[in-house]
């Protein structure tokens, strides 16, 4: 699971689950809340590990983060794992978003949302950790990124011509071009039997 | 057609894509609500379009929205149709949005299965990833259940990329699904040894987080991952591995003993300090595994010891933190070696990180002994004052008291001191642990009687401080203090210097902005106190004195009568009667003072917590029987009155002499004497001078052990815990000095056993006072607590399962549809009441029966009842599910009225079906039985899947299974390709003696109007010791029409439009004789028949299906008096009358 931060909050944090049980949603949005505020009051020069305590719902849990400029990437782990280990992914983790976006920034992640869950996938699943050898990870990247070209992709020429127009400030674009009512009304007839 | 495409394009120029959208929230900072709402409309408009890419763009859009806290529940069926396109980029997409907002509770999920299933047998891996990724997050029960299979094969898969993906998310199917972790767990093992390291990583990854939640089970495993550790040179599996290790030792030291060595090696080598930090740790849970008498391994603690000072001496603050962290967990076990760095915690204290500080708190909870608990406490009061956040402030309060009251105060050499440190405590502002301290207090005066008196003078003190009653409303966390002093001021006033002193001060007007629950101990302890003022003053002969305290007691309680609090409101004006009636007889010179007292005789003594459930039943006594029998209501109001009226006159009068005279008083003192030494529970305070105060009369001199003061009893003003401390520092000096001498006199007789250093240890310093900490009471005969105390909602407790017993031939994972399966072999099972389709279910138990009966352990039976109570859970969960649904869909058509009741709402419970099989006999020979079942699919049009069950029923060997049919002209079998018409299709798998197994076999259909019948063969060889035969075994297959059909959920009002439509032929049938409950008729139908009710009202239900190739079947069918009539509507003729046909021989057996 990976949220990152709302347009209000100065810095970009990017808040990754490594728990096996998935928490409920507002769960899930209550720590994203409380974590900015306990992370963002931290000095550089103190440890980066944070016990869960009533936070996550038990001592089991631990936030565990690295700064970057304007950039957080916190971990939410279980015992299970090792903490200076955790570390060390995150490194892995960023040294991998640098390679698939080239010199990443911060606009990166937060134009490209989806991309950065890619690769997330490729490091982290179901709250396991799934891959820690940076090549591999940018290989796959690089092979799944090819087969969406030859798909096409999502936003594929003509969206981007279109997405270049729109950016001309133009009034107000009437939102529905009407061709006819396609819809084929059903008459009211009698019930079954 | 055209047109809408057109639309659809010129509309799609104009759609945001994710950039838009983030860059106009972006845009929109000071109206954000406004405008993502906006926008959610206009997701709403682009998920009505045909075109996938459109939705694909949205949910996109949506995921994001999900993920600033939107609701996107709502789009969950789009979700699924933009994960069932065939473009990867768009699943991709769809994938996304499903593992970010689809949980256990979201009704589509279970339309996924199918599209899944697809998904993982893909030929493109990434599809297969893609959907595993997906799967991982939101994996439920029910799919757990039916893909387990896939997954299990998926493990096998050429590509490593698939491999490592599907090892790592049987963890998920196994949380879900414990049934499935024995028939996978060979497999799993067998992936250990992967020669992809990735593949590697997730199988160490998964076997290790099973085995710490229980790791006993996975000893065996052992040799295995030292193998690993002793090899594998990537630090993340050498890290899983070792932590793997630390959970395994505490169940077998003799493997600690082995990893010693390779351990400290690695620690001496490594430069990783992750893996560095990860070998002390195990070590150190070796070492607390092992008995701590080995002296050949405290070069071990030293070692770890050492290093895990270098981490904490580092600079780098993550390893101060672990370091400390690590260092807590030596202590619990060494403390001896830890204790030596107290100046390095100490020091940690200072750090500017409150996570190190609070560790080191930690660390310090359990370094403090008798020697240093004064030093370290004072320590910590200085960080009180200096804490500047109140969070730390509090936890720094809880530390302390938690330090000193460890173990039954184990620590605490001066009592005294402890409360001048509470009281110093109290002093705290704006804290919220009022309660602890006051409980403390409460704990401290009742448990340690020799300090009650100094308690009193303290709390009197207390009372008499303006401070606290003053800023009760904005700090109203440590006025709670008060009620803690104001009850041990009531409750041992006999101590008290100045009552009547402390008694105005509980009467203060100021008093009455306490919260209601300390006005109330208040109101009761100034009573106690009154009492014992009266006492004093009588036997003085003060009679005037006495009525000045009466008058004081008449004049300030109204004001506690006038209390908003219902509590002190009540005891006050109680009280205010009491007292006004001892007024007048004071004033006829009446002496009371003896009969006030004697309303709070007695002694309070702390009970255990858990004493009452400890009382044990006696023999003979039973809890629920009626002692009288219950009277009749009339009889019983009769009764009352009289009873409570009874003593009306004696009240009259004045207060009761009490009856205890002198002599009754001494016999009941010996009596609670006997029961004390015959109470295992109370601890008797050894012969001292002081017992002898036991022997004086009066129930006021309760045993109270004397103190032998070495310091002075009154502090002036609130006292300062640092001179106890000092006076602390010289008495042991004292009696240092003392006991050297006494040692030397000693020492030439007993020379061998003094051979030891002499150091000044926790056992040579003695208490200042003499301390009997009275142990809470615990009733006579309590059980010994075998109380398990494992929580039976934990969700890893189904996951307990031996891992080691041989696998049993029930125990394979549920192949495609396999929850249908139950072969009528056994005539008997007919008897079972199961519901439809847990037919699987008792199949199950019984076999575990039947193991149970041949291995008669003790522990098995255990085991086998969780994943039982484990099913019986699920279940219910799925009736309510199915209810759920129908509820949804009835709430669609109000037009049903009151009468339409939900369909299998309920009744179920009531009338058990008798058990259903879709299963059916296909052929039989000595050597093996066949069954099978057809199923249709909706993804593949014409084509049907048949499952066949192959059991061997003869003690060979049987191979080179190979099926064949006849192919029609209708009904064709699929062959694998450059295969002839006649050729066979093989049978993936061999059956060893007593084994089943199944195999499917797909045939594509032309025509599903008929039903069909093919002509087949099965050829095997049958191995056995003689030697080998070729056999074979005609059959031939039956495929119904209702084997094409699918059951096909449907909506009310799509149902009600399908009939108005028109173009549907009606065909109808009626049977007679029906003995079997509409319920089960229904039920029956939906089974047999795969149909899906779509309404039920009274004895009458509407019900739904669809032919793979698409026909839509309605049913209305009608429960008469001893008959039903079906009547059915379709959109072919033949296959409904031929359907019909079919239901007519069904209904015909019920």
């Amino acid at each position: 699971m990976y949220k990152s931060s709302n347009s209000t909050c100065p810095s970009t944090f990017v808040i990754i689950f490594l728990i096996k049980d998935i928490l409920p949603e507002e769960i899930q949005q209550q720590i994203v809340r409380e974590t900015f505020h306990l992370v963002l009051k931290r000095d550089d020069n103190i440890c980066n590990f944070l016990e869960g305590g009533s936070l996550i719902g038990g001592s089991d849990y631990k936030l565990i983060y690295r700064h970057y400029a304007t950039l957080y990437f916190v971990f939410c782990v279980d015992s299970s794992e090792s903490e200076l280990g955790i570390l060390d992914l995150i490194q892995v983790f960023v040294e991998t978003l640098d390679k698939c976006f080239e010199n990443v920034c911060e606009l990166d992640l937060i134009f490209h949302m989806d991309k950065v869950h890619y690769i997330l996938q490729e490091v982290v699943m179901g709250g396991m950790v799934l891959e820690t050898n940076m090549n591999e990870i940018v290989a796959q990247m690089e092979a799944q990124n090819r087969l969406e070209k030859s798909e096409g992709g999502l936003s594929a020429a003509p969206a981007r011509a279109v997405s270049a127009v729109k950016n001309i400030n133009l009034p107000e674009i009437p939102r529905n071009i009407n061709i006819g009512d396609l819809n084929i009304k059903v008459p009211n007839l009698s019930q079954f039997v | 057609m055209a047109l809408k495409m057109v639309k659809g394009s010129i509309d799609r120029m104009f759609d945001k894509n994710l950039q838009d959208l983030v860059r106009g929230i972006r845009n929109h900072k000071e109206d954000e609500a406004k405008y993502i709402s906006q926008c959610i409309d206009e997701i709403k408009q682009e998920l009505k379009q045909d075109n996938i890419a459109v939705k694909a763009n949205a949910v996109c859009k949506l995921t994001y929205l999900q993920m600033l806290g939107y609701d996107i529940s709502w789009a969950a069926f789009n979700i699924i149709e933009v994960m069932s396109a065939s473009k990867f980029t768009f699943k991709r997409i769809g994938y996304l949005a499903a593992s970010q907002c689809f949980h256990e509770g979201t009704d589509v999920i279970m339309l996924t299965t199918n599209q899944i299933r697809k998904d993982l047998s893909s030929p493109s891996q990434y599809d297969t990833g893609v959907a595993l990724t997906g799967l991982s997050c939101f994996v439920t029960p029910d799919l757990a259940r039916d893909l387990a299979n896939d997954i299990m094969t998926l493990m096998s898969h050429t590509k490593p990329y698939i491999r490592k993906k599907a090892v790592l998310i049987m963890y998920k199917v196994f949380l879900k699904y414990p049934e499935s972790l024995r028939p996978a767990f060979p497999r799993l093992k067998e992936k250990l040894e992967d020669p992809d390291p990735g593949v590697q990583s997730a199988a160490v990854n998964v076997i290790c987080e099973l085995a710490r939640r229980n790791p006993k089970n996975y000893l065996s495993l052992a040799p295995l991952f030292f193998k690993l550790m002793t090899s594998s040179t990537n630090n993340w599996v050498l890290i899983k591995i070792i932590k793997l290790f630390g959970a395994l030792t505490p169940l077998e030291p003799r493997l600690g003993k082995k990893l010693i060595e390779p351990l400290t090696n690695l620690i001496h080598s490594t430069s990783a300090m992750s893996l560095l930090y990860e070998c002390v740790n195990t070590v150190i849970a070796v070492l607390i595994s092992l008995s701590s008498g080995m002296p050949n391994h405290s070069a071990s603690i030293q070692l770890c010891v050492q290093k895990l000072r270098i981490l904490i001496e580092d600079s780098d603050q993550n390893l101060k933190y672990l370091g400390l962290l690590a260092m807590s967990k030596i202590l619990r076990t060494h403390p001896k070696s830890v204790q030596a760095h107290k100046d390095l915690v100490l020091q940690c204290l200072d750090d500017k990180d409150e996570s190190i500080r609070l560790r080191a708190l930690d660390l310090l909870y359990g370094m403090v002994s008798k020697k240093n608990l004064m030093e370290i406490v004072k320590k910590l009061m200085t960080h009180v004052d200096k804490a500047e956040g109140t969070t730390y402030r509090d936890e720094l309060l809880t530390k302390i008291i938690d330090i000193c009251s460890q173990s039954n105060y184990q620590h605490i050499t001066n009592f005294e001191w402890y409360i001048s440190i509470l009281v110093e405590l109290t002093r705290l502002e704006g804290t919220r642990h009022g309660h602890l301290i006051a409980a403390q207090m409460l704990d401290v005066a009742i448990r340690v009687k020799a300090i009650r008196k100094f308690a009193v003078s303290q709390m009197s003190a207390l009372l008499d401080s303006a401070h606290l009653v003053a800023s009760s409303t904005q700090r109203n966390g440590i006025c709670e203090v008060l009620y803690a002093a104001a009850w041990i001021c009531g409750e041992f006033s006999e101590h008290l210097q100045e009552p009547h002193q402390t008694l105005e001060a509980m009467l203060r007007p100021k008093v009455t902005t306490l919260p209601g629950h300390i006005q109330a101990v208040y109101v009761q302890n100034v009573v106690k106190l009154y009492a014992s003022i009266l006492q004093q003053k009588e036997q003085a002969a003060e009679t005037e004195a006495a009525q000045e305290v009466t008058q004081l007691m008449v004049e300030r309680l109204p004001q506690f009568v006038q209390s908003a609090d219902l509590e002190v409101q009540e005891r006050a004006s109680c009280i205010l009667q009491l007292v006004k009636h001892i007024q007048k007889l004071q004033a006829k010179d009446v002496p009371v003072a003896e009969e006030v007292s004697a309303l709070f005789a007695g002694e309070l003594n702390p009970v255990a917590p858990k004493a009452q459930k400890k009382v044990p039943v006696p023999e003979g006594l039973d809890l629920d029987a009626w002692i009288n029998e219950p009277l009749s209501d009339s009889e019983s109001e009769d009764e009352k009155p009289k009873a409570i009226f009874h003593d009306e006159e004696q009240r009259q009068a004045k207060p009761r002499q009490p009856e205890a005279d002198e002599e009754e008083l001494a016999r009941r003192r010996e009596a609670r004497k006997q029961e004390q030494a015959n109470n295992p529970f109370y601890i008797k305070s050894s012969p001292s001078p002081q017992k002898r105060y036991q022997d004086a009369p009066g129930v006021e001199h309760i045993p109270v052990v004397q103190i032998d003061l070495s310091v002075p009893l009154k502090v002036p003003g609130l006292p300062m815990s640092d001179q106890y401390v000092k006076l602390e520092e010289e008495r042991r000096h004292r009696q240092r000095l003392e006991k050297d001498k006494r040692k030397k006199k000693k020492k030439e007789k007993q020379a061998r056993r003094h051979s030891a250093l002499h150091t000044e240890s926790d056992e040579d310093i003695a208490p200042a006072q003499q301390v009997d900490i009275v142990t809470e009471e615990m009733p006579e005969n309590a059980l010994p607590s075998d109380e398990d105390d494992k929580d039976p909602n934990d969700p890893y407790r189904a996951l307990d399962i031996d891992l080691d017993k041989p696998l049993a031939d029930s125990e394979k994972l549920p192949v495609q549809k396999h929850r249908n399966a139950e072969t009528s072999k056994s005539p008997e099972k007919e008897d079972v009441p199961v519901i439809e389709k847990k037919s699987k279910k008792p199949k199950k138990k019984e076999k575990k029966h039947k193991e149970k009966g041949r291995e008669k352990g003790r522990k098995k039976e255990k085991k086998e009842k969780k994943p039982s109570k484990h099913k019986k859970k699920k279940h219910r969960k799925e009736q309510e599910e199915r209810s759920a649904d129908r509820k949804k869909s009835k709430k669609k058509q109000p037009a049903g009225g009151g009468a339409a009741e939900p369909v299998e709402n309920g009744s179920l419970d009531e009338e058990p079906l008798p058990p259903m099989s879709s299963y059916c006999l296909l052929a039989e020979n000595s050597y093996i039985r066949m069954t099978y079942e057809v199923q249709g699919s909706l993804q593949e049009d014409s084509r049907v899947t048949v499952s066949i069950v192959l059991e061997n029923q003869s003690s060979s060997f049987l191979k080179n299974m190979e099926l064949n049919v006849l192919d029609s002209l209708n009904t064709k079998l699929a062959r694998p390709e450059g295969s002839s018409v006649h050729d066979g299709v093989p049978v993936p798998f061999q059956l060893p003696p007593g084994i089943s197994n199944e195999a499917q076999f797909v045939f594509t259909i032309q025509s599903i109007a008929m039903a069909q019948k093919l002509k087949g063969t099965l050829t095997f060889i049958a191995k056995n010791d003689e030697g080998s035969t070729h056999e074979k075994l005609d059959f031939k297959l039956h495929f119904s029409c209702t084997s094409y059909l699918i059951t096909t959920p449907c909506y009310s009002d799509a149902f009600a439009k399908l009939l108005e439509s028109g173009d549907l032929s009606m065909s109808s049938i009626k049977v007679d004789g029906i003995s079997m409950s509409f319920q089960n008729l229904l039920a029956k139908i939906c089974f047999h028949h795969h149909f899906s009710v779509v309404e039920r009202v009274n004895s009458c239900a509407s019900m739904y299906s669809r032919s793979i190739q698409g026909h839509h079947v309605c049913l209305l069918v009608k429960k008469g008096e001893k008959s039903v009539s079906v009547d059915g509507k379709c959109s072919d003729s033949t296959l409904l009358s031929n359907l019909l046909e079919e239901m007519r021989a069904t209904l015909a057996t019920c």
